[in-house]
């Protein structure tokens, strides 16, 4: 039996008055890659964001149901959203390094979590390193990271992410601004990271989610239409809606 | 098509005529002071006392005035419009009221200057006691002043993508470091060039410093903020309509004049600046 990370339980979201979610329950195995597949506007990057609470911002957002992280209820007032977010990391679909240069793109959040000064360049380096950048950057780590190139800027910012060392990374459609080569180095990259971390990623590439999940959730209309491993929802879908959408009929 | 072309360049003629009226009244102006303002100036004019019932001498103490009455303002509007502006932008939530607050700020910019120095007759000279001094001049320009700071500083900050936001938040930033270490240093260069703006506009008022502190001439100069003070656009105005030997103070008038401009011109150019570095850096 494989041990659940990260999971919803009948979360229904409502911006305003429009139902957006729509009692969505599902789990999430650790140390695995989940893809969440599905039509625009279907509710892959709200779902998404719930997890790391980044609705928080939205007044008009509202939510109900439970998620957890572990026995962590996510949503309880107790628990602090900061440290959910350092658990529960993010990489969003467009990069966004933040206006600082590469190391201090990593070195910010490390610094407001007090990590000890004398160990944050050993962590950058590895988490550099753990990102497929280290050889690309480490002669300039100082330059300003808005000035790298599109892939590297996405490398960046899971680097950015993983030298927090969160349990569980979202990722949002973290290749659809990028080109074919810089996608293949992060799907290269996601292989490498699930032996460390559990990672759930939005794509509207059926080769991508094929090549890189372990399991595959399809939502249509805020909806989990099928849940199952990925040879299952390519292969063998057992709901109709599913097979017309990896069979391209709609989009 | 004979048409057509003879439409576009009859545009042509009225946008381009239309610049080139407002270029060159602003070059007339500039030139009439200029030329007769130059002359006077000279390092005694802006660091002596003026002398023999202001025939003679300098500027000195219009020009401390002004920049104590500045730096007043600057020390009152600036946290306090930021401040607003962040509230505004950042926390408050979009509602009814925060709507209503908005408007009303915007509206406040709309106001004639003369209100506010009665206003600030009313509030800081009487009510709060300052007396007319260069602290109540400071406050009412500061008043004056807010409107455009915080709007101009709103701005800045939406001009700031939410990924911004959400790239720190992401990381388990607190929305205050987020706001203080990412948004702001961002929103900066724009927040400094309305604000330079806006100080330089005030710098140049007379009305609101007209009843609440502004006077015709001092002896000395304390470090006092309750003293009376001089200012460069008071002192012109004083100069060019209320002295005694008109003719005779006229150069000292231009003089003045191309001072204030002056004073006017490098804060703007500043602002310049700022704006201009900031969109080639994006
Ligand atoms: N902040 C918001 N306020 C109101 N509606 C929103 C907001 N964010 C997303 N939506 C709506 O929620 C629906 C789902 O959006 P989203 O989760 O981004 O879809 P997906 O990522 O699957 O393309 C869309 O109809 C979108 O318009
Ligand atoms: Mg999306």
């Amino acid at each position: 039996m494989e041990e659940i990370k990260l999971r919803a339980e009948n979360l229904n979201l409502y911006f305003g008055k429009k139902q957006i979610l729509k009692n969505v329950s599902i789990a999430f195995p650790k140390n695995q890659v989940t893809a969440l597949i599905g039509p625009s506007g279907c509710g892959k990057s709200t779902l998404l964001r719930s997890f790391n609470r980044m609705h928080d911002l939205s007044p008009d957002a509202k939510i109900e149901g439970k998620l957890f992280l572990e026995n962590l209820d996510l949503y309880d007032k107790k628990n602090s959203v900061t440290d959910i977010r350092k658990r529960i990391g993010m990489v969003f679909q467009k990069p966004n390094p933040l206006p600082k240069s590469i190391f201090e793109n990593l070195s910010y959040a490390l610094n407001i979590h007090n990590y000890p000064k004398h160990s944050i360049p050993n962590l950058i380096e590895a988490a550099l390193k753990e990102s497929f950048l280290w050889d690309e950057v480490k002669d300039e780590l100082k330059k300003p990271a808005v000035k790298l190139s599109g892939g590297q800027q996405q490398r960046l910012c899971i680097a950015r992410t993983v030298v927090l060392r969160p349990e569980v990374i979202l990722m949002d459609e973290p290749c659809s601004a990028l080109d074919p080569l810089s996608t293949k180095k992060i799907e290269e990259l996601i292989e490498k990271l699930k032996e460390n971390f559990t990672i759930v990623i939005v794509t509207h590439n059926m080769q991508q989610a094929q090549r890189i999940s372990n399991k595959v959730a399809f939502m249509y209309l805020g909806e989990i239409i099928e849940f199952d491993t990925c040879d299952t929802i390519f292969k063998n879908p057992k709901n109709e809606l599913t097979q017309r959408y990896i069979g391209g009929h709609f989009g | 098509m004979e048409r057509k072309h003879f439409v576009n360049s009859f545009f042509w003629f009225i946008l381009g005529g239309s610049t080139l009226i407002v270029v060159s009244f602003l070059g007339i102006i500039l030139w009439d002071i200029f030329s007769k303002g130059f002359s006077s100036l000279s390092w005694a004019f802006i660091s002596s006392f003026p002398r023999d019932g202001m025939t003679q001498g300098g500027i000195l103490p219009a020009i401390i005035g002004t920049v104590l009455l500045t730096l007043i303002t600057t020390l009152f509007s600036v946290p306090f419009g930021v401040a607003c502006a962040i509230y505004l932008n950042e926390y408050a939530k979009p509602t009814l009221l925060t709507n209503i607050i908005r408007a009303s700020i915007r509206n406040l910019a709309g106001v004639p200057s003369i209100i506010y120095g009665l206003f600030g007759l009313a509030l800081f000279v009487q009510a709060l006691d300052f007396g007319t001094s260069v602290l109540s001049a400071g406050l009412t320009l500061g008043l004056l002043s807010l409107p455009y700071i915080i709007t101009t500083t709103e701005e800045a900050l939406k001009r700031i993508p939410n990924s911004l936001r959400e790239a720190a938040l992401a990381l388990g930033v607190t929305q205050f470091e987020t706001i203080k270490d990412v948004v702001l240093p961002k929103a900066l260069p724009g927040i400094l060039t309305g604000v330079i703006l806006t100080l330089s506009r005030a710098a140049g008022e007379t009305a609101p410093i007209l009843f609440t502190g502004v006077a015709f001439f001092i002896n000395g100069i304390s470090a006092s903020p309750y003293q009376e003070f001089m200012a460069l656009p008071y002192h012109l105005y004083m100069l060019s309509t209320q002295h005694n030997e008109i003719e005779q103070v006229r150069p000292l008038a231009y003089g003045t004049a191309t001072v204030l401009i002056l004073v006017v011109f490098s804060l703007n150019s500043m602002a310049f600046y700022l704006r201009f570095k900031n969109r080639t850096q994006d």
